[in-house]
């Protein structure tokens, strides 16, 4: 499991503990990574992260359109693997989690601990916000290949 | 009134039960609840589908079969657990003081007539 910051790390590992999930992905609303677990390739990080994101906006919209607020979450069944993708808001703003898991855990268990580690992350996470510099066009290249470095060591 | 409510209220008419659901097993999650307000049903649908699944596999396993019924004591009262058909499940919370004997017998009799 790696994480951008800190903070994330012990309410992540606990639920990946309970859940026994065997692919996690944090991230911003916006795709960008904020912690991975069970990836071993930075562009499948990057593609699920992008294909989450999109995902999650698009049903977002659907929502308010049909005047049904907003989805707390979207569970895929599959034979062999299910998923379970799930917007949330916290003091860092409006994240989304995307998790992969087989038959060996169950939806309820993986949203009775998504939900409590959503908590955790709205307990541990610093209320004032790191200064960051504006995202620029020539900025995000790098600032991409940073964060793949740091989720995936290379 | 349904089979599964009508389950519920036979359950939840037992001196001593905080409530009564019924349970997919596979998914964990609640198909329908009679709970008191300090009960957390999806927790224990989650826990309980979880529970009854593995304890099914083990018991299997052991050669006894699927298993009737479930019997898991806290100190501050106990979940029972009724296999019916269809991967349902019905669940009761009890508090230390309840009736055990008849809550089992009326989650027996209710889970049976699940579909």
């Amino acid at each position: 499991m790696k994480a951008l910051e800190p903070w994330v790390v012990d309410p992540l590992e606990t639920f990946l503990a309970e859940s026994a999930a065997r692919l996690t992905l944090l991230m911003t609303s916006s795709g960008q990574v904020v912690a991975q677990h069970g990836f071993s390739r930075s562009l499948d990080v990057m593609t699920a992260a992008a294909l989450g994101a999109g995902i999650v906006a698009s049903t977002e919209e659907l929502a308010r359109l049909t005047g049904a607020g907003r989805f707390e979450g979207l569970v895929h069944n599959g034979q062999r693997q299910s998923c379970l993708l799930a917007a949330f808001a916290t003091p860092r703003g409006r994240w989304i989690g995307l998790v992969v898991f087989g038959p060996e855990t169950s939806v309820g268990i993986v949203r009775l601990f998504f939900d409590q580690m959503v908590h955790q992350l709205v307990a541990a996470a610093p209320r004032e916000l790191a200064p960051s510099a504006p995202m620029l066009a020539e900025n995000f290249e790098t600032e991409l290949n940073a964060s793949l470095k740091a989720l995936f060591g290379r | 009134m349904t089979e599964t409510q009508t389950a519920l209220d036979r359950v939840t008419r037992v001196p001593g039960v905080r409530g009564a659901l019924v349970i997919a097993a596979a998914d964990g999650l609640v198909v329908a609840e009679q709970l008191m307000e300090d009960v957390d049903g999806q927790a224990v649908a989650a826990l309980a589908g979880s529970l009854v699944l593995r304890l099914a596999r083990t018991a299997e396993s052991a050669g006894l079969g699927r298993p009737r019924f479930l019997h898991l004591r806290g100190d501050a009262g106990s979940v029972l657990a009724a296999p019916g058909a269809d991967d349902l499940v019905l669940v009761a919370v009890v508090g230390p003081d309840a009736n055990l004997g008849l809550a089992r017998l009326e989650l027996l009799e209710a889970a049976g007539r699940l579909a």
